[in-house]
């Protein structure tokens, strides 16, 4: 009695993966596009996926694993996007030639101090030289007497290496600190400790900290656009040379214009529509065209 | 007939197939865990040593050198080294005596009520997730040594006292084990000569069980020395020397997992990551090393 009903329920099990199959098959096939990569800009794309109109033609995975990790999977093929916070030539050990860069968005980077400090504004040459070590007390940039705390983000982090390119000189490191993995993190740090000033992406700040004017320049999306705040960097979506059509028919999508004024500008990023100028990968800033 | 009846005594019995079956599995299994594990050993060696290999980094310098900067192709290991084992020990400095004291409390002292509703809680605090004793370290123990010594807060002391917290459960339950292993008699001799519950605590019960203690006190630490998660919470990252208890630090293993999302397979960058994987790796290898010898002294 037993066997029957064990060959029975095995009969039904085999039949009722065939028939699935066969109903599979029938289905036109769906494209499956994976994005790896930014943690910082994970939150942006899933909305966008979540809002595109192929979504029965097109399956899209959106997994996180940073920057680094996103950059070389597509260089190895392994994904169809890596989406990345810095230039492929700026990360070690990618041949930039071989990929294909996708601006997606613009992202403002904010240097961020201790509301009760009673700074709010710095020049760029104090800024730089905070950051690299040679000012450790915040009496020497007119504010209290008391000790430099210096919050870096993780070596490698997209935010970091925009922010070290555009203050810190050629050559020169930057003191050895506290490193954290997140802006989150960051600023609940600087928020609770007397002295601290770090940077954090401008889709992050809020009360809870104060931000800093750069030589009396304040933070915003104008400002951003005309290069007059020089702390912004791109987020990226790096494709092989010939991306197939289903990935290039979703990065066209978040590069429309409907797209990058509402869900990007919903999420503090600045529209790419709208920036009067262009970087390159080493830095020099231009009009665009 | 006859041939049936030859076959059935001289063949092989169901029983004894049973067996070989039995035979065939477990030598199965224990060739694919083997194979796993040395797969591992094979692979992180491979990684571990590509730094000193291909990108002719050398050993002493990645051993002795303080400066990390893996922007600037400067891999000095020493301050996690450093770090790493400052916060295992410090840690397992404070829990061992309190475990080993809420052991001897339970076992020796306690009625067998309070034992039956601590030993399961004690159990239940040995599962719970490294991630949600690094939160608490974030929301509880950093804020009170930010208000107790300024700076802050990260550091390794922080780091110190979530593993202090994470490991103690875990000490404290095979410490019991351990006293529990001790015979009755030995207690029933030593209370029939007269002894008092300390003298019979102090000389009896615990120089039977001491190396069992030990091992508890050495797996204890290898968690600790390999906790990550928890750590990096905590511990604030800096790669540099850390020069007090407050100072911020960054371990072995919180610099891999902060790191290696950012790096690219191959690059010197990434090699060195791996290369500290692979110290890690002989580390718990020695620890389970010391483990083993602890425990074979204690048999004999």
């Amino acid at each position: 009695m037993k066997k029957i009903i064990l060959s029975v329920g095995i009969a039904v099990i085999i039949a009722g993966l065939g028939a699935g199959w066969v109903v599979a098959k029938k289905q036109p096939p769906q494209e499956k596009v994976t994005i790896v990569g930014s943690t910082a800009l994970q939150p942006l794309t899933e909305a966008v996926v979540g809002k595109y109109p192929n979504s029965n033609h097109t399956s899209i995975t959106v997994q996180g694993g940073g920057s680094g990790t996103g950059l070389s999977q597509v260089q190895a093929g392994a994904v169809d996007i890596g989406a990345s916070d810095i230039f492929a030539e700026q990360q070690d050990g990618i041949t930039a030639a071989n990929l294909k860069d996708h601006i997606v968005a613009v992202s403002g980077i904010v240097p961020v101090v201790n509301k009760r400090l009673g700074v709010d504004n710095l020049t760029m040459n104090q800024l730089r030289q905070i950051f690299t070590g040679q000012v450790t007390n915040w009496r020497e940039v007119g504010g209290p007497n008391l000790p430099i705390t210096v919050i870096n983000r993780a070596n490698g982090s997209g935010t970091r290496v925009a922010f070290e390119q555009t203050v810190l000189k050629p050559g020169t490191h930057s003191v050895n600190a506290q490193e954290q993995d997140s802006n989150g993190t960051v600023k609940e740090i600087v928020k609770n400790t007397p002295g601290a000033i770090s940077y954090i992406s401008s889709a992050y700040l809020n009360r809870d900290v104060q931000p800093v004017k750069l030589d009396g320049v304040r933070l915003s999306t104008a400002n951003i656009t005309t290069n007059k705040w020089p702390l912004w960097s791109y987020e990226h979506l790096y494709t092989k040379k010939r991306p197939r059509l289903a990935t290039q028919n979703f990065i066209n999508f978040m590069q429309s214009k409907k797209v990058q004024n509402s869900l990007v500008e919903d999420a503090n990023y600045v529209n790419i529509h709208d920036m009067k100028v262009e970087r390159t990968a080493d830095g020099q800033v231009s009009e665009r065209k | 007939m006859m041939d049936k009846l030859k076959k059935q005594l001289l063949g092989p019995s169901a029983e004894s197939k049973q067996e070989l079956l039995g035979k065939l599995v477990s030598y199965i299994a224990i060739i694919v865990i083997g194979g796993l594990v040395g797969t591992i050993l094979v692979f992180l060696t491979i990684k571990g040593v590509a730094l000193f290999n291909n990108d002719h980094f050398s050993l002493w310098q990645f051993l002795s050198g303080v400066n990390w900067q893996p922007s600037h192709h400067l891999y000095g290991a020493l301050p996690m080294i450093a770090a790493s084992f400052g916060v295992t020990v410090l840690a397992g400095m404070v829990a061992l005596p309190l475990a080993l004291v809420v052991a001897l409390a339970l076992t020796e002292m306690l009625s067998k009520k309070i034992n039956q509703f601590c030993q399961p809680l004690i159990e239940l605090l040995v599962g719970i997730p490294s991630v949600v004793y690094g939160y608490i370290g974030l929301t509880v123990v950093v804020p009170n040594l930010r208000q107790l010594f300024g700076g802050t807060g990260f550091g390794l002391l922080a780091a110190a006292c979530v593993l202090f917290l994470m490991i103690l459960p875990t000490m404290t339950s095979m410490t019991i084990d351990s006293l529990r292993a001790v015979p009755k008699q030995y207690r029933m001799a030593s209370t029939g000569l007269g002894a008092t519950r300390w003298q019979t605590i102090i000389r009896v019960i615990i120089p039977s069980a001491r190396s069992d203690i030990f091992t508890a006190m050495v797996f204890g630490m290898s968690r600790a020395f390999g906790e990550a998660l928890a750590v990096q919470m905590v511990v604030g990252n800096t790669t540099i020397m850390p020069k007090g208890l407050m100072d911020s630090a960054a371990t072995l293993t919180s610099v891999i997992t902060t790191g290696i999302g950012n790096t690219v397979m191959g690059t010197p960058s990434n090699n060195a990551l791996w290369s500290l994987a692979l110290i890690l790796l002989i580390m718990s290898l020695a620890f389970n090393l010391l483990i083993r010898v602890v425990s074979r002294k204690g048999a004999r």
